[in-house]
């Protein structure tokens, strides 16, 4: 069977059909034998999702494995989710489902390391944003609970074959508690990828606007100040945390969690100075399970990070340079220089609704000097080994999660289209609002006149 | 110096030997004339002389053409063919392949711009952006080294009837504002509709604060217009001595031009309905040229659009940043273009100016456009929606020079742009690209401040927070 893949253009290309067959008729009997393939090629819109088989193949693929080369005419079997099989020599189960691709290219769901998707779903309405706290010191607000599974943006990110996104809340010190998440399920559980971390804003020598250099320097002092005192009391409160069943602190234990390596720490650190004493930072205390987020000037320190070993996730690769002396160019070189430092990079979009830019930003970074292979790895393993996830997303390989696309093309060419999508081996319907109101109004009828219809 | 400005000299040096008596008063006055003229010469720009050999030309009028060379002099396309003769030794460049489009243009861009909301008045016709041009903006650089060579310089979206926009080439080098403007460009005025406008009226209790009082405040404005008009009108009408001249207001002549028809009105919306709506007033004052900016709903009326005339200036797939945007799709250029809507993609930012090209791509993606509807929608489009379609957007013999060279095909997202010119002149060039581009650096500044790119604050910026900021500020 011929999986519901859809083309864009195939509205288009139904009026085509229709005119062609009004205008010729041995045209007509040539396409007869096209039809039943353009009805496959249709999946209607408003339709719920289409139950697929627990146990399927992908075959006639090509597949990027990503961690194993790339296998033509290639084979996946994947039984309730879970990948079992890879390769050009597999059997296929007399009960499994078939996706035949035809020479189709298939990848690992892409991951955005770095989104507020599921918890803003419009950037000017306050009531529709839940990823900022109340409060400078609140690590232990938990962006998971907060997931929308019904957000609109899901939907419109998935069909792009961004299968997975680290959801992060904002402001603040210590702005909460990170979550990895699949795009796809019904509930926040369901959704949920494998791996949380607290987020820190290191405190930045960033002056705004309003701000002399010398306020901001004190107002960077004081959070660094207040950075370690909520460290040192973290540190004490991991050792004593069991010392008796009554105490309740909630911000110390999320802390404890990170300081004892249990969830990563996504340190947001940004200009060459921070990273600097932010590196100093995390070797004077002795973390692990540490990665540098943002980090748009790793350029210019990317020797002191590789060094040090800490990943980082970085983006939005399209983005201004951060000083008016830069290279016009020098976001788009920032994730290649690093990884050719020998920094582990993965790549975020840093959107909400936009999430489904992450291709492109990889793409930037690709032909800026980081090339499409270590690219490639940026947006899936990079990705989901810096998050901890390694073992079961990011790679087509047996044992991991069944999440891949099946693109006509490499995915991050803009006009590539996604075939389909599996999510933890759902076949996840490709349509969102968005494509919905394409086909609602390419061609919308009433168009000009409605009845009843005046002559002028 | 160049001949026509030497021409002009010489006519006021005639002129001030035509003189019947010499006295120092007229004197002082024909020599400030004179030193007038000599800043008309300053304001003469460069033009340049190239042969772009052997490239694959765009023309996106006329297809795209293998192995073919262009020859530009004196700052115009003079030829389009293959093997030209270089007869004047003018400056080769090897294209060999590379890709050779006509230069980028955004219809809607605030880069350059030193000031750009004047909120004061919900109708503020009378400033224009004209007078707030930098051309010391960094940015001019980076959208150069993105193959944009002309922007639309637009006044904000804070009120009604904002100020007149200004059409620029990027001619990034020059000091004198005036180098950067777009010679011969058509006037064009900003409006606005929806909930920045309506935010303003409400943060300061005053009309609009609804779109019902949108449409009231444009038909009030232009009827106000036509009855400054008539007053004119029957003024200069009136033989008589004693006649009184009615107030000159900049405001009312700016609102009478767009009657006219000299001004072209590009507005800043978002749902089908405000669009809808303008589209019936312009009907009923016999306005005709008229560009929606932004437009996230335009498809959803893109068969009165199409029937109306008007074009669309739109994202490429901005959508959600607040509520009049959360029904948008990012196939709104390919529908909007397949209903027969002159289309462009804009920027309205200072980051997304730097890739236009990939931006023009996603309509591939998003509808399946072809790569000349594509690339038409950042070239000869937007030129037509700004008027300037028969100098520029295409490449054509006998239009401006300006003119972008790609390493790979410009709608692929692996494109490099490589090269820039306008009016012949190379602005831009990889090879030769020094890392620090600027053209000012302040001596204060002993430590150069960072700034870390913020995806929300370009959208915060076009909900104009600057001005609601504002507001707050004067009601403090």
């Amino acid at each position: 069977m011929y999986a519901g893949c859809r083309d864009h253009k195939s509205l288009r290309f139904f009026k085509q059909i229709i005119e062609l067959i009004m205008k010729n008729f041995i045209t007509l009997i040539v396409l007869i034998a096209f039809i039943p393939l353009a009805t496959f090629a249709q999946q209607a819109t408003g339709e719920i999702r289409q139950e697929n088989s627990t146990k399927f193949a992908i075959i006639n693929a090509k597949i990027y494995t990503v961690t194993n080369g790339i296998i033509e005419n290639g084979t996946i079997l994947i039984n309730k989710g879970i990948i079992e099989a890879v390769g050009t020599d597999v059997d296929i189960p007399a009960d499994a489902e078939v996706y035949d691709y035809n020479g189709g290219e298939v990848y690992p769901g892409m991951i955005d390391s770095g989104t507020q998707l599921g918890l803003q779903e419009i950037g000017s309405i306050d009531e529709s944003q839940d990823f900022d706290e109340y409060g400078n010191i609140t690590p232990q607000m938990d962006a998971l609970t907060a997931v929308n599974p019904n957000s609109v943006a899901i939907p419109v990110t998935r069909v792009s074959g961004v299968t997975t996104t680290l959801t992060m809340p904002a402001g603040g010190l210590l702005p909460g508690t990170a979550a990895t998440i699949n795009l796809f399920g019904y509930t926040p559980d369901q959704m949920y990828a494998g791996s949380k971390g607290i987020i820190v804003n290191f405190p930045n020598s960033r002056r705004s606007w309003r701000q002399t250099q010398e306020q901001a320097d004190r107002a960077r002092e004081q959070a660094l100040k207040d950075l370690n005192d909520v460290f040192d009391k973290a540190e004490l409160y991991a050792e004593i945390e069991d010392a008796d069943d009554t105490r309740y602190y909630p911000e110390m234990e999320a802390l404890a969690g990170a300081i004892r390596g249990e969830v990563l720490m996504y340190i947001e650190v940004n200009s060459a100075k921070d990273i600097l004493s932010a590196l100093e930072w995390v070797e004077n205390r002795g973390y692990e399970n540490v990665v540098f987020t943002g980090v748009s000037e790793g350029w210019r320190v990317a020797d002191k990070i590789a060094e040090a070993g800490i990943p980082v996730i970085t983006g939005p690769v399209l983005s201004t340079p951060t000083r008016s002396s830069d290279a016009y160019d020098a976001a788009y070189k920032n994730p290649g220089v690093m990884q050719k430092a020998g920094v582990k990079v993965a790549l975020r979009s840093g959107d909400t609704e936009n999430s489904r830019n992450l291709p492109y930003n990889a793409a930037f970074a690709a032909a800026y000097g980081m090339g499409k292979e270590e690219a490639l790895k940026a947006v899936t393993i990079n990705a989901a080994e810096i998050m901890g996830v390694g073992d079961t997303i990011g790679s087509i390989e047996v044992g991991k999660k069944a999440n891949f696309f099946v693109a006509n093309g490499d995915p991050f060419v803009t006009k590539t289209q996604i075939l389909n999508v599996f999510i933890d081996g759902y076949l996840v319907p490709m349509t969102s609002r968005q494509i919905e109101l394409y086909e609602e109004f390419l061609d919308r009828k009433p168009g000009l006149q409605k009845y009843p219809i005046t002559e002028n | 110096m160049r001949h026509s400005a030497c021409r002009f000299q010489f006519l006021q040096l005639k002129c001030l030997i035509k003189m019947k008596r010499f006295d120092m008063k007229k004197l002082t006055f024909l020599i400030a004339l004179l030193l007038i003229g000599t800043n008309v010469i300053m304001a003469q720009v460069p033009k340049g002389d190239v042969l772009i050999k052997n490239g694959t030309v765009i023309t996106i009028t006329d297809g795209t053409l293998e192995n073919t060379d262009v020859l530009i002099q004196d700052g115009k396309i003079s030829r389009i063919g293959t093997s030209l003769k270089n007869r004047n030794g003018v400056t080769e460049i090897d294209a060999t392949g590379k890709f050779v489009m006509p230069g980028i243009i955004d219809a809607h861009s605030h880069i350059a711009g030193t000031s750009i909301n004047e909120g004061t008045s919900q109708v503020t016709a009378e400033v224009q952006m004209g007078d707030v041009v930098n051309p010391l903006d960094i940015s001019i650089y980076r959208a150069l080294a993105g193959g944009v060579t002309s922007i639309h310089l637009l006044h904000g979206s804070a009120n009604v009837i904002g100020g007149e926009s200004e059409t620029l080439k990027l001619r990034w080098g020059v000091t004198d504002p005036q180098d950067m403007m777009f010679e011969g460009a058509p006037r064009t005025i900003k409006f606005a509709l929806g909930e920045n406008p309506t935010r303003g009226g409400r943060s300061r209790g005053i009309q609009p604060q609804s779109r019902m009082g949108v449409e009231a405040m444009l038909r009030n404005s232009f009827k106000e217009a036509q009855i400054y008009k008539q007053k004119w009108d029957a003024y200069r009408a009136d033989n008589s001595r004693r006649k009184v001249a009615p107030k000159y207001d900049r405001r009312m002549e700016t609102l009478v031009d767009i009657l006219e028809g000299e001004v072209l009105v590009h507005c800043h919306s978002y749902r089908a309905d405000e669009i809808y709506m303008l589209l019936n007033v312009f009907s009923d004052f016999g306005i005709e040229n008229l560009t929606f900016q932004h437009a996230n709903e335009a498809y959803k009326v893109a068969p009165e659009l199409a029937e109306f005339g008007a074009g669309a200036s739109v994202f490429s797939d901005w959508w959600a940043y607040k509520l009049e945007v959360y029904y948008s799709t990012a196939y709104n250029a390919a529908i909007l273009t397949n209903n027969g809507v002159t289309t462009s993609i804009n920027s309205d930012s200072g980051e997304l100016i730097r890739h236009l090209f990939h931006e023009a791509a996603k309509s591939q993606k998003y509808g399946g456009l072809s790569d000349e509807e594509a690339l038409a929608l950042i070239t000869l489009n937007p030129a037509k929606q700004l008027g300037i379609d028969d100098r520029v957007g295409s490449i054509e013999e006998g239009k401006d020079a300006d003119i972008a060279l790609f390493e790979g095909h410009p709608l692929s997202s692996y494109a490099i742009p490589v090269m820039t010119f306008v009016d012949g002149v190379k602005y831009f060039d990889r090879e030769n690209d020094a890392v620090d581009q600027r053209l000012s650096v302040d001596p204060e500044d002993t430590i150069e401040d960072v700034h870390i790119f913020d995806a929300d604050e370009q959208h915060k910026c076009m909900q104009d927070a600057e001005i609601t900021n504002l507001y707050d500020f004067l009601n403090k």
